[in-house]
């Protein structure tokens, strides 16, 4: 099987970079990358705190991550595994998020709809990476080489915290949207739906229905 | 009398075993969907899963960055006698939790739901979760206590439904195909998994009957019912009849295993839950004995036929009978 194809991405990538990638490539990354979701996005975006980063000089790859991981007495840092937590929670930060930060690539896990990315990450010329799996948090963990601060930690506890990862090699990721603002799941769930019918044969709607319930199954959750 | 040090100490061991090594029955049901699973990229994510435990085994770091809401379940013999009694217990349970989430280290996940604070040892109100069964035992040998940790994680990928006797076999494997489908997209469900289903019972006891089928029984296991066992496999292959894989993408790895576990429920419902227990099926078992004997498993063995008895009364009979 040749399976995928693999490439080595930089985490202030060029344009032409970024422009080279499609659907359903894996990717491994090297460079700086951060972690920031709902708690720092609130702490920065609505209560417009001063980001403890240069950004998008030191890093253009945000991570939706809380990684396990524990800061020891001496300062120094423990970590473990790394994996991502699921984007979709997070489209409404995302746009400002971006114009903010300069950030080129969003790494998380289920990527986001194909609604967000052409309206959020197509103008900032951002494209959306997916974790494996899920969770290759050990395979993540081992391309951290090492931690190299974290920021916000006694206001939004380790888990919410701002870590900055120095990187080499890490992932595997898989590309889930490119500069177009295609969507790979969503590519996927096209391909799926029309085997459903054939799946549900002999099963029957349940008696007390859902308020709002839809037997679309296109739709998505998300 | 069962020592208490003995027992936070096993307790440390079983978090640290839990977070790092995938136990072999799920393992080897994964590796054998890994080696039918044809399409690309599902069969790369399973590919990428399986060096996944190898590197968190090599390095003893937690196999998932998410290391779920650690919880325990503690079994008793019936002549149990635990050094400073339940509250010591309790303490120990939650001291180890604690020290593991610094040591291993786990993600201090756990916070206050409204206020978003945080002990960064995942230790709260009601955090861990610490649940009880009770086993008879001839005598002389009840004493010993079963520690089992699950640190099951995932938002997604469980539901409730309240059906009724008319919906029948047709309404179950509806909402079943639902719950599958829709967390399913994407891989929300980090499937595939070990899928446990609960009928009956009343609404909190169908969840727990549930949450335990999918995170209390290896995979293999059937119920002793033989046309629930039936049930069990034809879900497992509808499930896998999908069409999805790892991640929502084109595949037929869903299902490692389905478990359906029953309770009597009110004569009008038939009350359904739907777990799924994720690609990292976090859970270790000990055995402690009061003689400090202390033996490590993976299989909670908790469905005994005690556990599901229908009996008033139990006695040497019943449990032939069962058998």
């Amino acid at each position: 099987m040749s399976g995928p194809r693999k490439i080595a991405l930089s985490t202030t990538p060029t344009p032409e970079a970024l422009a080279e990638l499609q659907l359903g490539d894996v990717v491994y990354l090297d460079g700086t990358i951060y972690t920031a979701r709902e708690g720092v996005y609130m702490r920065a975006l609505e209560k417009n705190a001063n980001i403890p980063m240069e950004l998008p000089a030191e890093s253009a790859a945000n991570f939706h991550c809380s990684p396990a991981a524990s800061i020891n007495e001496d300062g120094s840092f423990t970590l473990g595994a790394v994996t991502a937590t699921a984007s979709f929670r997070f489209a409404k930060w995302i746009g400002p998020w971006m114009e903010r930060s300069g950030a080129k690539l969003i790494i998380g896990k289920g990527g986001m709809s194909s609604a967000d990315y052409k309206r959020d990450f197509v103008p900032n010329g951002a494209i959306y990476l997916t974790t494996v799996g899920y969770g290759t948090g050990a395979l993540l963990g081992r391309g951290v080489q090492a931690v190299k601060a974290v920021h916000w930690n006694e206001e939004l506890g380790l888990a919410q915290a701002m870590w900055v990862l120095e990187c080499s090699g890490m992932g595997p990721f898989i590309v889930a949207s490119d500069l177009q603002g295609n969507c790979l799941f969503e590519r996927e769930n096209a391909k799926i739906a029309p085997g459903l019918a054939a799946v549900y044969e002999g099963t029957r709607p349940a008696v007390l229905k859902r308020y709002g319930e839809t037997d679309d199954r296109t739709d998505e959750v998300i | 009398m069962i020592s208490i040090d003995l027992i936070q100490s096993t307790a440390e061991t079983l978090m640290d075993k839990a977070a790092i090594e995938i136990p072999q029955d799920y393992l080897d049901g994964l590796r054998a969907t890994a080696a039918v699973e044809d399409g690309d990229l599902s069969s790369f994510v399973l590919q990428a899963m399986l060096e996944n435990y190898e590197a968190a085994k090599e390095d003893r770091r937690a196999m998932c960055g998410d290391t779920g809401c650690p919880r325990w379940y503690v079994k008793m013999g019936n002549e149990a006698v635990v050094e400073g009694g339940p509250v010591a217990l309790e303490t120990a349970l939650r001291q180890a939790t604690a020290n593991a989430t610094n040591g291993v280290p786990l993600r201090p996940n756990r916070v206050h739901p409204l206020w978003r604070t945080d002990h960064d040892n995942n230790v709260g109100i009601g955090a861990p979760e610490i649940e009880y069964g009770f086993e008879p035992a001839p005598p002389g040998e009840g004493n010993w206590i079963d520690l089992t940790t699950v640190h099951k994680g995932g938002l997604f990928g469980t539901d409730y439904r309240m059906l009724f006797p008319s919906d029948g076999i047709e309404g179950i494997k509806r909402f079943y195909l639902d719950s599958l489908v829709a967390f399913g997209k994407r891989g929300l469900a980090c499937q595939p998994a070990i899928i446990g289903i609960g009928l009956g019972g009343s609404k909190d006891t169908c969840m727990v009957l549930g949450k335990r089928a999918a995170c209390l029984r290896t995979v293999g296991d059937r119920n002793p019912d033989p046309e629930i066992a039936k049930l069990e496999e034809e879900f497992r292959e509808l499930g896998n009849s999908i069409g999805m894989g790892a991640m929502g993408f084109v595949g037929k790895s869903m299902v490692i295993d389905c478990h359906i576990e029953v309770g009597y429920c009110h004569t009008g419902g038939m009350q359904m839950s739907v777990h799924a227990f994720c690609l990292s099926s976090r859970r270790a078992v000990a055995r402690i004995w009061a003689d400090g004997r202390v033996e490590h498993r993976t299989d909670p063995d908790w469905f005994t036929p005690y556990q599901r008895r229908e009996t008033v009364g139990w006695n040497e009979a019943h449990r032939e009978a069962a058998e």
